[in-house]
């Protein structure tokens, strides 16, 4: 059966300022079918998609809408054409409810009349097998709620040719079950869908063709049925990427972290982190998995001093090595006793024992500082202040949705943002500029950050480079714990993989790594443990080497009764 | 009449000027601009309103017809300055703050020159009783009370239904909110922030007019008219940015802002020379404490709109 062709874009040229977004792109969409548009980040697969929106008009080529010419200059051109988009950034005002989003910018006949937009939304919601509360403001959903007022705003205004902007990456893999049933429901009912993601099996499981892009220009589109991961994946990179992450045992493990029944509430006073006790060791990665927004954020924020701890206990292990022993913490028969017992070592590593020797001679010794002795101190984190956590090494690279909400300011260079982990220093007052711009520079070149320069403002970057800059900066000072929440969200697979090797180097070093992803695939083969947190409780810490998805994926998910109850 | 209701009439009238003001400010911040040049427009507001009388005061046209040509002129004068308020902020996409600052040393400035050259007689004298309808017989309070006030109260019941009862309500908040989102689903941004811009500046300069050739009736008025456009700002947060709200709001500004001169006029009650200064000081006292709660009842219903203050630009990545 020949298919009849809904939209096609010919020759689609996109510029900003002396960037090439898109050029030259060619792309068809049939009636019915599912269209996957693939490619690297910054590849030019959103902006491509905000052109037919109308967020963005192209400076060459045309768009053909059922073999007419279509001029989209505007959001609602698009939908006068029956184009409908679902942005990877929900494009929802959060005050409002759901119905009041839903309507938002239609003109309809009539008086304004909520009651019936309800009723209206429920049924779509019903025949497209969607749940939502019409009435409920969007600043109390959750993520997958959002998205689906996203889908049935769209859906309201009889859209035929839904784009989707990486719909996955937020939602739980049940939740993606439960939307590609949904867009294959939307597919039989003979409407368009375009799907942007990076997750090729996905690609793999839902759509029908795949369109591939890379760095701007339209590779080739292919039918799903004859693609494998494999070929998809050269053809997005142009070169073929080894899928295996290198993961290498624990050296000389020891305890880094230990945290004892840690309860976190949030604003509301409701627990978000309850009774969570782990340890974290050094030279392993410890997986975090859970469900988005489970009290992941809450429990690095605790541990790095950012979140108000209720009850419980966080308590650093500090690695002190070769401190000269003093008689300001130990007696005189205590440093005996404790020579005895063979604790200090000199300079060169040779125990040093006092046998024979006299008190006299023995605090001398003592006092040149010539004895040493290995010993850990125990810091209790609940103490300190966020800056004196990260003075003792206990480093946070947390990511949040929009990249760069924590850790970066957007609108300053990488310079400066390197500042801000070392304006303090300095003489008089002044700044240092030069070891921060030294330090941008070497980030610049050993990650391969793609950059104009050291001043560009880093909320210009793509993801992958800022990233690269967040986690330069926070490694470049040595930490004893790294912790990174989501460092590869959004990024593409090159850069992904960048960032996975640096986290192993850092375990290598000894560093103990935390490490919270989505990717349960990556988070089985770059871990050592993986601990699975589902509603702010820990369900489970498997080991990574041994443990399967579905076992991980079942902690994730497992049914929390009381919680069920109370609520 | 009761000394106290005499007393509230009068603060309804007074706060007949901040209930323009603040209404007029809001309609402005919940498209996602705060235009600190209210008071500037008020100013420019009432010069134009005197302007037009001036011109047409002694032509010998009927009363009402004055009085409308005059808040006609107050209107258009007022809408101009919101008009380069937006022209600057929305189109040139300037700092709303620097834009509205310089605008209230504009307008006030600008506002002095035109008064000061101006036949006061002409327009004070002349439509005044018109304004008074329909107590205009009446020698208590209640003569205050005149076109003017209820034109202001219904503009603040008519916008707060508006804003929340009817479709372009809701697309101006969601401009204000969020103008990403409501461009997404195709509302025209630009059109909503200009026409939110220039009917509030608009409805802001009644406000100048109605103080100047209404409430105050007097030829020194415009020289005080600056300070109420900063009030009417700070009612604006006190009435949580709903018009309805304001009605309440300018009420009790008024009534302490005429507090150091009326109560002297109640029995039992003395005011010495040093307690008169301390008086003056109420409404500014009460505008610090409205900040201080509206502060900490921290529920999101009651927050400025998300985006004010910040330009909005399309194609910005």
């Amino acid at each position: 059966m020949e298919k009849k062709m809904a939209l096609s874009m010919r020759g689609i040229t996109k510029r900003f300022g002396s960037v090439v977004a898109n050029h030259n792109v060619d792309l068809d969409v049939y009636e019915g079918e599912i269209l996957a548009v693939l490619g690297e980040n910054g590849c030019g697969k959103t902006t491509l998609m905000n052109m037919l929106a109308g967020i963005y008009y192209p400076d060459e080529g045309k768009i053909f809408k059922d073999g007419q010419e279509a001029v989209i200059r505007s959001p609602k051109d698009a939908f006068d054409l029956k184009i409908g988009m679902i942005h990877q950034h929900f494009k929802l005002v959060d005050l409002f409810t759901a119905a009041e989003n839903i309507v938002l910018g239609l003109k309809e006949e009539g008086r304004y009349d909520l009651n019936a937009v309800n009723s209206r939304v429920s049924a779509i919601a019903e025949k497209y097998g969607f749940h939502i509360d019409p009435q409920k403001k969007i600043y109390e959903m959750s993520v997958s709620e959002k998205q689906t007022v996203e889908i049935i705003k769209v859906l309201y205004r009889g859209a035929d040719i839904l784009i989707l902007d990486e719909p996955t990456a937020v939602l739980t893999p049940q939740e993606i079950d439960r939307l590609f049933d949904v867009l294959r429901s939307m597919k039989a009912d003979g409407k368009s869908i375009i799907i942007i993601t990076h997750k090729l099996h996905e690609v793999l499981a839902v759509s029908d063709r795949v369109a591939i892009l890379r760095k701007g220009e339209h590779v080739a589109t292919v039918d799903t049925c004859d693609a494998t991961e494999s070929s998809l994946t050269e053809m997005m990179v142009g070169k073929k990427v080894s899928l295996n992450i290198d993961r290498i045992d624990p050296v000389n493990p020891e305890t880094r972290l230990e945290i004892r029944h840690l309860n976190c509430l949030n604003d509301e006073g409701l627990p978000v982190v309850r009774d969570v006790s782990f340890t974290v060791n050094s030279g392993e990665i410890l997986g975090i998995a859970g469900i988005a927004g489970s009290g992941q954020r809450e429990l690095l924020e605790a541990i790095a001093g950012m979140q108000p701890i209720d009850s419980g206990e966080v308590i650093f292990i500090n690695p002190k090595k070769n401190r000269p022993v003093t008689f300001f913490h130990k007696t005189l028969k205590k440093v005996k006793q404790l020579a005895a017992q063979g604790a200090f070592h000199d300079w060169n590593g040779n125990p040093v024992s006092f046998n024979g020797m006299g008190n006299a001679l023995i605090r001398r010794l003592v006092g040149s500082g010539e004895v040493l002795f290995n010993e850990d101190e125990v810091i209790d984190l609940r103490n300190r202040t966020p800056l004196e956590i990260r003075e003792l090494g206990i480093r946070l690279s947390f990511v949040p949705e929009d990249r760069l909400g924590m850790g970066l300011v957007g609108s300053m260079g990488i310079t400066d943002n390197m500042m801000l982990r070392s304006y303090r220093k300095g003489h008089a007052g002044f700044v240092d500029r030069r070891q921060p711009r030294k330090l941008a520079e070497e980030i610049i070149r050993e990650l391969e950050v793609s950059t104009p320069g050291v001043n560009t403002p880093v909320r210009r970057l793509s993801g992958g480079n800022v990233q690269k800059v967040l986690l330069g900066r926070e490694i470049a000072f040595a930490p004893k714990v790294l912790m990174a929440a989501y460092p590869v969200r959004g990024l593409d697979i090159n850069s992904s993989y960048t960032i996975y090797n640096l986290l192993n180097k850092q375990k290598k070093n000894g560093v103990a790594v935390i490490f919270v992803g989505e990717d349960l695939d990556v988070l089985l083969e770059l871990c050592d443990r993986i601990l699975v947190i589902n509603s702010g409780a820990v369900t489970g810490i498997v080991d990574a080497r041994t443990a399967t998805k579905e076992e991980i994926g079942l902690l994730m998910t497992k049914t929390d009764t009381g919680k069920e109850a109370a609520q | 009449m009761n000394i106290w209701l005499n007393f509230i009439i009068e603060s309804l009238a007074f706060g007949a000027t901040f209930m323009y003001g603040s209404t007029g400010e809001i309609i402005t911040e919940k498209a996602g601009h705060l235009n600190l040049g209210i008071p500037g427009v008020m100013c420019m507001g009432g010069a134009g309103g005197c302007l037009v009388l001036n011109m047409i005061g002694k032509s010998g046209l009927p009363g009402p017809v004055i009085v409308i040509l005059g808040i006609l002129g107050a209107l258009a004068m007022a809408m101009l300055m919101g008009l380069i308020y937006s022209f600057l902020t929305v189109t040139l996409r300037a700092n709303q703050n620097v834009t509205g600052l310089a605008l209230t040393t504009f307008g006030a400035g600008l506002m002095k020159v035109i008064m000061s050259k101006m036949d006061s007689t002409v327009y004070l004298i002349g439509p005044k009783m018109l304004y008074r309808w329909p107590f205009a017989d009446r020698t208590d309070a209640l003569q205050g009370l005149g076109v003017l006030f209820f034109l202001a109260v219904f503009i603040a019941i008519a916008s707060s239904w508006v804003l929340f009862r009817t479709k372009v309500g809701l697309h101006l908040r969601a401009v204000g909110e969020n103008p990403g989102s409501a461009d997404a689903v195709g509302i025209n941004v630009t059109k909503y922030k200009y026409l939110a811009s220039c009917i509030g500046s608009g409805i802001a300069g009644l406000g100048g007019f109605y103080y100047i050739i209404d409430y105050m009736a007097s030829q020194e008025a415009y020289l005080s008219l600056e300070i109420f456009g900063w009030l009417s700002i700070a009612l604006v947060i006190f009435a949580l940015w709903r018009p309805h709200m304001t009605i309440l709001g300018s009420t009790v500004f008024g009534f302490l802002f005429s507090c150091s001169s009326q109560i002297a006029n109640i029995e039992g009650i003395t005011v010495t020379m040093a307690a008169k200064p301390l008086l003056k000081m109420l409404p500014y006292v009460f505008t610090i404490a409205v900040l201080i709660i509206t502060s900490i009842r921290n529920k999101r219903e009651n927050q400025p709109p998300a985006s004010l203050g910040l330009s909005y630009f399309r194609e910005e990545r």
